[in-house]
């Protein structure tokens, strides 16, 4: 609220962003909580080497136990001695549409998570605050699902090819011109995954000699093209955009580590919003820089494209700025739309280049048919082209919804992390048995929630993260909130001491330790 | 006073036990091995507590209660 002053007037509207530190205390007891389970970690394994107990995990085989050793790395440490006693909180097998309500089929485990049965009886009509449908696209009944039958009566569920070879269907073209008119570009492409997306198009756009300037909270699907890409990658600090400066400085000056050349292409990789921290990146600030240093950006909007924005453009309509000055816009169809797949949308030129040579189009299966319908139908919804201003009613009520929710959580006394209009919510827990004490509670009160951990987050920073979704109503919501109250009170989650710490905007150096002052 | 010392509570604060030292995800042996661990340190540590302040303690209380009578006079009296 108050750095608005500092950054020459970029912003149009206010920025509330705010990550509360960890108080003391709860940081203390964490660590007391690791400790106790590592120090009975230790044990456990102990008792499993000297035969005492029944080993259930993963070992080597008794004539690879002279070999190097496979399992005793932390991860794997972790995870058989930590992550199995809660790991009855993810892979949750649900039977239903993810849409506002789910049902889940009800599983037990007798051997404290080792081995799963099914009792056979399914939960109806859990309210669903983990998946990502913001617009509420996930439905089985409605227009999408109409056209989306009808296309699929049509052409069939299989392309069985390549995008390059005979895998390009006029569904795609027609589904490509018109994701490039909703986000304002010149040209787009759509890919069929979009983790692969991300993965295997940064590698076609920058190799070696080039610079990559990634975002320390970058999604996997980033890291993993970045470092296929061969390019020489540096992490600037979440968010920081002081840090992002230096390290443009740098780069210019400097040039390539032992040559001193000067870098081929710099490449700036951003998300339009976080999902663990749910915070929005500053896109005006990023733009200004990039043009001053003559960089490239790459703009991942997975989980911002739909959610974002007075009609649902995404991060760019967010802030108001030109869709033009982001080289490339990359998003998911997965978040907002219900469907699967990604796009990259920029100038014709890129577009046509990645199509030659993208190793997606090249051989990657392409899109599903009743897929790219539903794309289609819910981007025209979105739109408003279908008639009716269903799109726009859904984009007003995710934002109503998400205001809502975060205000009212707030108000409980819980330390929520990110920006004041993200749909995504993280509520911190701390605590290792909060985390499974968390998702239990809220399974048995009918909520289902996303619980996150190590490694995942850093290890004592663990949370739930609510996904927020235009298909929830405000009943459904109060129901929501009054469980994590009621949960929230009986686990003793509610951390926040109510300061509210304004984020610094001083010049980033070398004696610039804490990024908020206290 | 009385809402604080019902059963209901003490469960509470328990679970709250449970929960921070994660003993709540351990299995019933385990949290045998935990409960009678922490049971012997703190006994110790009463004990310990006793043994050396004890003698400490005696001679403070009785400072202490000299003062009501005459504050000057008995406190040095007791100091000596």
């Amino acid at each position: 609220i108050n750095h608005i002053v500092h950054n020459g007037g970029l912003y149009k509207r206010p920025f509330n962003e705010a990550f509360e530190e960890t108080p003391m205390l709860v940081a203390v007891l964490t660590y007391v909580g690791y400790g106790v389970l590592t120090l009975f970690g230790y044990l456990r394994d102990f008792m499993r080497q000297w035969k005492i107990e029944k080993c259930q995990n993963a070992t080597e085989r008794e004539e690879q136990k002279d070999f190097v050793p496979l399992y005793q790395d932390f991860e794997n440490f972790y995870n058989r001695n930590l992550y199995m006693r809660i790991r009855d909180s993810w892979n949750r097998p649900i039977c239903s549409v993810p849409g506002a309500k789910v049902d889940m089929m009800e599983r037990v485990s007798h051997d404290y998570n080792w081995t799963f049965t099914y009792t056979g009886r399914v939960i109806k009509d859990i309210i669903n605050m983990g998946s990502y449908n913001y617009l509420g696209f996930a439905q089985n009944t409605g227009a999408c699902q109409e056209a989306a039958a009808k296309v699929l009566s049509q052409y069939g569920a299989g392309v069985c090819s390549a995008r390059q070879e005979m895998g390009n269907l006029d569904k795609h073209e027609e589904l490509e011109k018109l994701v490039a008119r909703f986000l304002g570009v010149e040209s787009a492409m759509a890919y069929g995954m979009g983790f692969a997306t991300n993965s295997m198009n940064i590698p076609a756009l920058v190799g070696k000699g080039c610079l990559i300037l990634s975002d320390e909270l970058n999604h996997a699907s980033l890291v993993l093209g970045a470092r296929l890409s061969g390019a020489t990658i540096r992490i600037f600090k979440h968010n920081n955009m002081q840090s992002l400066e230096k390290l443009l400085k740098d780069a210019i000056v400097h040039g390539q580590p032992r040559t001193r050349r000067p870098w081929k292409k710099i490449l700036i990789l951003v998300e339009g919003i976080y999902s663990m921290e749910g915070s929005i990146v500053r896109l005006p600030e990023v733009i200004a820089l990039k043009k001053k240093y003559k960089s490239y950006l790459y703009l991942d909007e997975a989980h911002s494209i739909g959610a974002l924005g007075p009609s649902g453009r995404g991060v760019v309509e967010y802030f108001g700025l030109n869709p033009e000055d982001v080289d490339v816009m990359m998003g998911t169809f997965t978040k907002s739309f219900g469907a699967a797949g990604g796009y990259i949308g920029g100038k014709k030129e890129l577009i046509d280049y990645l199509r030659t040579y993208s190793h997606s189009a090249a051989y990657a299966t392409s899109m599903s048919p009743p897929v790219v319908e539903q794309i289609i139908t819910s981007v025209k919804c979105i739109m408003g082209e279908d008639g009716t201003t269903v799109g726009e009613a859904r984009v007003q009520q995710l934002a109503e919804n998400t205001r809502y929710f975060r205000r009212r959580l707030k108000e409980m006394g819980f330390i929520i992390y990110g920006n004041e209009d993200s749909p995504v919510v993280p509520l911190m827990l701390y605590m290792p048995a909060k985390i499974g004490a968390f998702g239990r509670e809220m399974l048995k009160r009918n909520i289902g929630v996303v619980v996150v951990g190590f490694p995942a987050t850093p290890i004592i920073e663990s949370r739930a993260r609510f996904c927020l979704s235009a298909a929830h109503t405000k009943e459904m919501l109060d129901t929501a909130l009054k469980e994590i109250n009621e949960v929230g009170d009986l686990l003793q989650l509610k951390y926040s001491r109510r300061r509210l710490v304004p984020l610094l905007d001083r010049p980033f150096d070398e004696t610039t330790y804490e990024e908020t002052e206290d | 006073m009385d809402v604080k010392s019902t059963p209901s509570y003490l469960y509470w604060l328990f679970c709250q036990f449970e929960l921070i030292t994660c003993s709540y995800l351990m299995e019933p042996w385990e949290k045998v091995l935990f409960y009678s661990f922490n049971l012997a340190l703190a006994l110790l540590l009463l004990y310990f507590t006793y043994a050396c302040l004890a003698a400490q303690a005696s001679s403070a209380l009785q400072l202490l209660w000299s003062f009501p009578a005459n504050p000057r006079e008995n406190a040095l009296s007791v100091v000596k």
